[in-house]
């Protein structure tokens, strides 16, 4: 099947503009701009493409809060992609830029935004080039600034760096962290579409989002809705990482099995048997071969309490100590908390803090408890989702890999329970 | 540009960049959003985000220098203290771990004979390790002044390594990958055709 979102996989240096309009590039935003702007919002919503950062929220509904009676509005590109595991936004802004800006012209102009920004992390600078190269070809042939395509329609566009801060890829952070502020998230609401950038309305929309929707204001939403499930419509970006022969970006329909998708990235690694995968990066619970034939979906995942999330699947073989991945999913948490609200400042400091003593060999049985206690301390009191999805790779790994948790404590449990007796 | 009464003598981005920080500051309604574009431009040029470089970015755009101080702890990018000229950072996160990011970090760290966040003595390496570089099916990787460089093994670290030191002994200043995407800012980029 030819790539959708991956094209330039198909078609060579479609990253120029020249080759992207060859090949059907900004039609879309042509046909856009010939619809009312609301109708252009329906034709999104119908599709029922919904958002692929993770969250899910459908985008059209989204675009939909946008109040028409406050000026100025914003739309900003989230291409903050930091999620442990994750490199789809990355291989879409440096391959196939055109699709992503004209994905977010097309929700500019059906929101009424004037001015779009692409927010980079800032370790994403190598990336960038040929994003900036496009719109430098965008202004030069009258597809950005006054008189878009011979229109009224009038947008700007620029990249924003951020510098390092896993928090900025949620919106409310992303928001500040642009203003000009320290990137910590607040507690909705107010929300973005609202009071968002400046306190204006804004729309924060995922790279690989927008770059789904050129093709459906072409194709239509129908088009788009036979494709995937009936709750989970179209195609995602798959990053496969870890333990697998071939890992990568995979472009599939909804609803392919993570079996599938393992055997797409060339199988397991050195004949090894697979033990667990993480669906979502660090971010949603482990998974084991019980959930292998769920299919990649926002709902896909429930039966096994976890999540497709952005579907970054870091794939783990039999030898891999459960413990240490832990250990190294809270390191991460610990790491990029901002420091905001206590549960998960203070709360990953100290899973992490135990989980090393627990790997170390001078945890006790009672810190298995401990880590837990913790978890169920940070779970619902967090202000941001981020705080919630440290606990995930903690819990569940205790949950389905209890006896490495229990081997590797037990020689301080019956050191402890020794002392007691002298 | 127009310059505040209360510019330090040794400004130094304000005379390097003055294009770079025109359009920069033309691309925000608010120039407050200039703020971490001109911090990565002044640790550019101040080498790290001294209180120098701190003050002039909080002159620029009329901020309380803590307030820069605040962005300048919270963002990692930004260091705190000089480091050497390339700064290696290796990420060592699950996905790169499970693809030997922490034996290639303990390789890297043998050959240049410096600890994780340790300088070379002739001020060349600092070695760190960071978080989720989005390379992960290209592991092991880092980035080197945030460049990319993928795939690694000890042969092209050591490849790498030759070149840097060759790189750094002839003197030879390429624009970095900050000043070349800051470029891009230019108000004359457009007609440039970049």
């Amino acid at each position: 099947m030819a790539h959708i979102l991956l094209r330039h996989r198909d078609i060579p240096d479609l990253h120029q503009l020249d080759v992207y309009l060859e090949n059907g590039g900004y039609e879309g935003l042509k046909k856009a701009l010939g619809m009312a702007p609301e109708e252009v919002t329906a034709i999104v919503r119908d599709s029922n493409l919904r958002g692929r950062g993770g969250a899910g929220f459908p985008t059209g509904v989204k675009w939909g809060f946008i109040p028409k009676h406050i000026d100025p509005k914003y739309i900003i590109i989230n291409t903050d992609e930091s999620e442990t595991g994750t490199f789809k936004d990355r291989e879409l802004v440096e391959r196939n830029p055109h699709q992503v800006i004209e994905g977010a012209l097309i929700a500019a102009y059906a929101v009424g935004a004037h001015l779009v920004f692409n927010y980079f992390r800032g370790e994403f600078m190598d990336a960038a080039h040929t994003f900036e190269t496009a719109l430098i070809e965008c202004y030069a042939n009258g597809l950005l600034g006054e008189g878009i395509l011979d229109s009224d329609f009038d947008c700007d566009f620029y990249c924003h760096y951020g510098a390092g801060a896993y928090i900025c890829g949620e919106e409310t952070a992303l928001i500040n962290s642009l203003g000009g502020n320290l990137g910590q998230p607040w507690s909705k609401p107010p929300f973005p579409a609202v009071e968002g950038l400046y306190g204006k309305p804004t729309v924060v929309n995922n790279t690989e989002t927008l770059a789904n929707v050129p093709p459906i204001i072409v194709n239509g939403a129908d088009w788009y809705a036979s494709m995937g499930t009936e709750r989970s419509t179209g195609i995602k970006i798959v990053c496969m990482s870890g333990h697998v022969n071939n890992p990568g970006n995979y472009e599939v329909e909804m609803g392919t099995t993570y079996r599938e998708l393992i055997e797409m990235a060339g199988g397991m690694r050195g004949g090894k048997a697979f033990k667990a995968l993480l669906p979502s990066g660090g971010s949603g619970p482990v998974i084991t071969s019980e959930a292998l034939d769920a299919p990649l979906t926002y709902e896909g995942l429930d039966d096994f309490n976890s999540v497709m999330g952005s579907a970054s699947v870091i794939v783990m073989d039999e030898d891999t100590d459960m413990v240490w991945a832990a250990s190294k999913m809270i390191k991460f948490f610990h790491h990029e908390s901002c420091g905001k609200c206590t549960p998960c400042r203070e709360g990953t400091y100290w899973m992490d803090t135990v989980l090393d003593r627990i790997y170390d060999g001078e945890g006790s049985r009672g810190d298995i408890e401990l880590l837990r206690s913790v978890a169920t301390q940070i779970k619902g009191k967090t202000l941001c989702a981020l705080g919630e999805f440290a606990i995930n790779p903690v819990l569940s790994t205790i949950n389905h890999f209890p006896g490495e948790y229990i081997s590797k404590t037990e020689l301080k449990t019956r050191q402890l329970v020794e002392d007691q007796h002298e | 540009m127009e310059l505040p009464v209360n510019c330090p003598e040794n400004a130094l981005i304000r005379e390097t960049y003055a294009e770079e920080i025109s359009g920069i500051l033309a691309r925000y309604p608010n120039k407050r959003s200039a703020v971490l574009p001109l911090m990565h431009l002044a640790q550019q040029e101040y080498g790290y985000m001294s209180d120098e470089a701190k003050q002039e970015v909080a002159d620029i755009l009329d901020l309380d220098p803590t307030h820069v101080l605040s962005l300048a702890g919270f963002y990692s990018l930004f260091h705190e203290k000089p480091t050497g000229k390339y700064i290696l950072e290796i990420c060592n996160d699950l996905a790169c771990a499970l693809r030997g990011a922490d034996e290639f970090v303990e390789m890297a760290c043998q050959k240049l004979e410096i600890p994780v966040n340790g300088t070379t003595a002739d001020g060349l390496f600092t070695i760190k390790t960071v978080m989720c570089l989005g390379a992960c099916d290209r592991a092991p990787m880092l980035q080197c002044n945030l460049k990319f460089a993928e795939n690694l093994d000890e042969e092209k670290f050591d490849q790498l390594i030759t070149q840097l030191r060759e790189e750094a002994a002839s003197g030879d200043n390429k624009p970095s990958i900050v000043q070349q995407i800051m470029a891009y800012a230019k108000p004359d980029a457009i007609e440039d055709g970049q």
